[in-house]
């Protein structure tokens, strides 16, 4: 169900090791609930971000939810073809829709946060 | 509110089975969505939806009092419409302020059906009877009605596969009676709240289950969905329909919402009619407008409206409109920013987003030379 090369925040962010740069986008399982994402508001590329404070606001039909960062560090890259094709965050939560590269200040930040099992058990979807 | 105290519609079953999401809305369980809203919203443009709003209150009045009884509650005037008809109009406080908004259908000369918000149906039920006539009976049908709203370009075609009644006959803000459909009887009437052509159908709540399924399965080919709230809700808004509670409340008159038109002020008395002719002669002090943003941020409910840097104004309801693809909604502004064209802001998130004021409708459907 969740791609097991990712680590998972308890506030539904995902986060991928690439080198030495995280990648961060949202789960499916925020996306489903949010359902039909419309909007999202993202960082300069520049601005630093702290761990699990907001860094951005993803908006859907019927509701605003912030997006809090899995990492500290500074952004690197935004994903700017979220503003006008939001809905990809419902359709491929995990590929196209990814939000931020960030440079990260500590990695170790990333070992607090779940596994793919671990994240699973929290949202109820327990893998067998 | 807990689960367990929210009412459920004869469908409440059905929804579940199908997967609905559900959420609490005016004291009942109701689906917001199947789906997906946008989807639903798109089926309802291009094709057809089907909503349960069974939720909504059906009163019946009965007794040669009726029709004067409701043109004392009503701003609307009753003698507009005939036998088969129905009417759209707001009921007022002394104030003016609007206590609820409703369909009257005129059943017959004695014989009326009043319509109103879920939300609302205890508090007019008081209202009415602090005010009921003798020569009136009032019975509250609401438990035992089930109300089905077929949407969509496609309803009319899909309607008519299920009953003999030629019912594109049927004229807009018209009704027929004991209409045969899919074998059960219906009061079947050319309205909604999408801004698309379609039909309202209020059948005994034990035919509800049968006839939803009957008109999925009869529109199956049309591509049509099961709808929710949630869609019923950006429909709504790109039509440019007020939701009470939402846009107007009894702090809000008529004459200050875009209302207007329901006001008859030369059909005799009724209860607001002092204010709201006063209002009619002086003008108001804030006006409820349509506005469209730049860029996608949605305006929500109670976010402030600025004018010229400061806080004039308050939005009401707010969407991305899925068909006109923009940020749309509805707030009051001062009158001097009530003209279409209007430059206002809106505060989101502590950021004044701008936008300019609209003439509602935010969207209109193609004419198709049906009704």
């Amino acid at each position: 169900m969740y791609p097991k090369d990712l680590r998972y925040s308890k506030e539904h962010e995902w986060a991928k090791l690439e080198g030495k740069r995280v990648r961060v986008g949202i789960t499916k399982f925020a996306a489903d609930r949010l359902s039909d994402v419309v909007y999202v508001e993202l960082p300069q590329v520049g601005s630093t971000v702290a761990f699990m404070q907001a860094f951005g606001v993803v908006e859907s039909v019927k509701a605003v939810s912030d997006l809090y960062a899995p990492v500290s560090g500074t952004v690197i890259e935004t994903n700017q073809s979220l503003a006008d094709k939001p809905e990809v965050i419902n359709n491929d939560p995990y590929g196209q829709a990814w939000m931020i590269v960030v440079e990260p200040k500590d990695l170790k930040e990333l070992d607090q946060l779940m596994d793919a099992a671990a994240y699973a058990a929290m949202t109820g979807e327990a893998t067998s | 509110m807990a689960s367990e105290t929210l009412k459920r519609t004869p469908l409440h079953a059905a929804h579940v089975a199908a997967g609905a999401r559900m959420v609490p809305f005016g004291g009942w369980d109701m689906p917001v969505q199947y789906s997906g809203i946008i989807d639903e919203h798109r089926a309802v443009r291009t094709r057809a939806g089907l909503f349960d709003v069974s939720h909504m209150g059906e009163v019946s009045l009965t007794g040669p009092g009726a029709v004067a009884f409701v043109q004392r509650l009503v701003t609307n005037d009753l003698d507009r419409i005939a036998s088969g008809q129905a009417m759209y109009t707001p009921m007022c406080t002394a104030e003016g302020g609007i206590i609820d908004d409703l369909l009257v259908y005129r059943l017959g000369d004695a014989r009326l059906m009043l319509v109103v918000n879920a939300a609302n149906t205890d508090t007019d039920l008081a209202w009415f009877r602090s005010h009921l006539a003798r020569d009136v009976s009032l019975t509250d049908v609401s438990a035992e009605t089930a109300l089905l709203a077929l949407q969509g370009p496609r309803a009319s075609a899909i309607l008519a596969r299920l009953t003999r009644e030629p019912v594109d006959l049927i004229k807009y803000y018209w009704f027929r009676e004991g209409v045969e459909v899919a074998g059960r009887r219906a009061i079947v009437s050319r309205t909604g709240y999408t801004g698309e052509d379609g039909f309202e159908l209020y059948a005994p709540a034990e035919d509800a289950v049968h006839l939803w399924q009957a008109i999925l399965e009869a529109g199956r080919a049309d591509g049509i969905l099961p709808a929710g709230l949630g869609a019923r809700d950006t429909l709504r808004l790109e039509a440019g329909l007020l939701l009470h509670g939402n846009d107007m409340d009894t702090t809000t008159t008529p004459m200050e919402v875009p209302l207007g038109w329901t006001v008859k002020l030369q059909k005799g008395d009724f209860i607001g009619a002092d204010v709201l002719r006063r209002q009619k002669t002086e003008g108001t002090r804030r006006r409820l407008v349509g506005f469209v943003l730049d860029g996608r941020a949605i305006a929500r409910h109670g976010f402030p409206v600025h004018v010229d840097g400061r806080p004039a104004g308050t939005v009401t309801s707010g969407s991305f409109g899925p068909t006109v693809e923009k940020s749309i909604g509805l707030g009051f502004v001062p009158p001097a920013q009530a003209a279409p064209g209007s430059p206002i802001a809106v505060e989101i998130r502590g950021r004044a987003v701008p936008g300019t004021v609209v003439k509602l409708p935010f969207y209109t459907r193609p004419k198709t030379g049906t009704t």
